[in-house]
């Protein structure tokens, strides 16, 4: 059942401590801020962070793992110039990291949405991110199985949704949301404008509102 | 992946083709010369972006950014700056006419379906096979960070590299096998340095042509067999 919230502590209010919560975003590019500083306030904990990144400079993700709130990163880029608060936790032993090629952690995130149960892939075969992990060889080349990623929480931002949950992105930050929207029990989006009914054309859908359970129109 | 050798120019006669080293600029041109025109091509971060200065009109490349889009137009500068459009380095960029964006899962089945035809990366070593690592240093207390590195190296129908031919301490980073944790194994088709450029080719190392140095001066810097 589809969700209007008039706030974001509204949002995010059920998630609870010890979930699996994506957060969309690359950099700072689609990176849902309002949302993120909700769960902050929210005082959920113990959570497994499923992001491209882990987080820069002083906000968003970065204050979710500054503030010990994240057990677990499971990300393809954590080292940036700006990940002092993660790299400050990793080298203190204080966050799991599970590091996941960027095209494998895009992949296993759809195959979660889209109910497969593992796949092969060329990428990573040969390299240590592939050490202990079943290998055949198919069409020619070697590959390596990969299992989906779930999630109970999806945090995402859009630019506008409609009022079936319908939603379209813009530009770059579109990034990662329509895969978390589908992979996650409950996709939390973050919108800028909210539109009635027949308000988006349907042909420039980007991901149907049967992905979307609540939506908060902030700024 | 390797080239096929069909050059007909005889082992170790490669043509020294400046009297200097290419600085990162002429490198970046010489990789952008060297694109076939009407190709999907993506440029990594970080040096090898530089190419995209060089590309021209007449040659009709398509830029593809692995966040999630094709036809990436030149950084943005003033006004232009929108943080929501930015490339793999997280530097904003612009949207030429004909732009499209897609969702990431889209974006690596491009590279993964083998749908980009150059890719062009950085590396700390690439090996005489074509073994490419430019991921990880390996040192204990280094956080690792791999991105789309793995993807684009695997996926791309070919992959050049664009290095300075000798690390810091003066070795030779084309090396007979990787000592770096490697990113991709046998991937890697062409090595552009700034003392020549190398084919990898099934039949081994071939020196397509030397700057400042000759052949003979070359082969003497590297432990790999040059043909």
């Amino acid at each position: 059942m589809l969700e209007f919230k008039d706030t974001v502590a509204e949002a995010v209010a059920d998630v609870q401590d010890g979930s699996t919560v994506m957060i969309g975003g690359f950099g700072n590019a689609g990176q849902p801020f309002e949302l993120i500083d909700a769960l902050l306030q929210s005082g959920a904990r113990d959570l497994t962070v499923v992001n491209n990144n882990a987080g820069q400079a002083d906000e968003g993700l970065a204050l979710l793992i500054k503030e010990g709130r994240v057990r677990k990163m499971i990300c393809s880029f954590p080292r940036q110039s700006d990940s002092w608060h993660f790299d400050a936790k990793y080298r203190a032993g204080e966050i799991e990291l599970e590091l996941v090629p960027q095209g494998n952690l895009a992949e296993r995130i759809r195959a979660a949405g889209a109910g497969i149960g593992g796949f092969f892939t060329p990428t990573g075969y040969g390299t240590m991110l592939a050490e202990g992990k079943e290998t055949r060889f198919l069409d020619g080349k070697w590959q390596v199985f990969e299992t989906p990623i779930h999630a109970d929480v999806a945090l995402i931002k859009a630019l506008k949704a409609d009022g079936k949950g319908n939603l379209v992105y813009r530009k770059t930050a579109r990034n990662f949301g329509p895969i978390m929207a589908a992979a996650a029990k409950q996709t939390i989006v973050q919108v800028s404008e909210v539109v009635p009914v027949g308000g988006l054309d349907p042909e420039n859908v980007v991901t149907p509102g049967i992905y979307v359970n609540t939506i908060v129109k902030v700024g | 992946m390797a080239e096929t050798s069909t050059s007909a120019v005889p082992s170790g006669t490669a043509q020294k083709t400046s009297d200097t080293p290419l600085g990162r600029d002429d490198l970046a041109r010489l990789v952008a010369r060297d694109i076939a025109p009407g190709s999907f091509v993506n440029l990594g971060i970080g040096q090898p972006t530089l190419v995209s200065n060089y590309l021209t009109e007449e040659q009709n490349i398509t830029l593809h950014t692995e966040n999630g889009m094709l036809g990436m137009g030149p950084e943005a500068k003033g006004d232009e700056i929108d943080p929501d459009l930015i490339n793999a380095g997280k530097i904003p960029v612009t949207e030429l006419p004909g732009a499209s964006y897609f969702h990431h899962a889209d974006s690596f089945a491009m590279m993964r379906g083998g749908h980009l035809d150059v890719c062009v990366l950085g590396a700390f070593q690439v090996s005489a096979k074509g073994d490419l690592a430019n991921w990880h240093t390996g040192a204990p207390d280094a956080i690792p960070a791999v991105g789309g590195a793995m993807d684009l190296a695997t996926g791309a129908k070919d992959v050049y590299v664009m290095m300075t031919l000798l690390s810091k301490d003066g070795k030779s980073k084309l090396v007979p096998q990787c000592t770096y944790p490697v990113t991709g194994v046998g991937c890697v088709t062409r090595v552009y340095t700034d003392k020549a450029v190398f084919l990898i080719t099934d039949d081994g190392v071939r020196v397509r042509e030397t700057f400042g140095v000759t052949f003979e001066e070359l082969a003497e810097l590297m432990d790999v067999p040059l043909r």
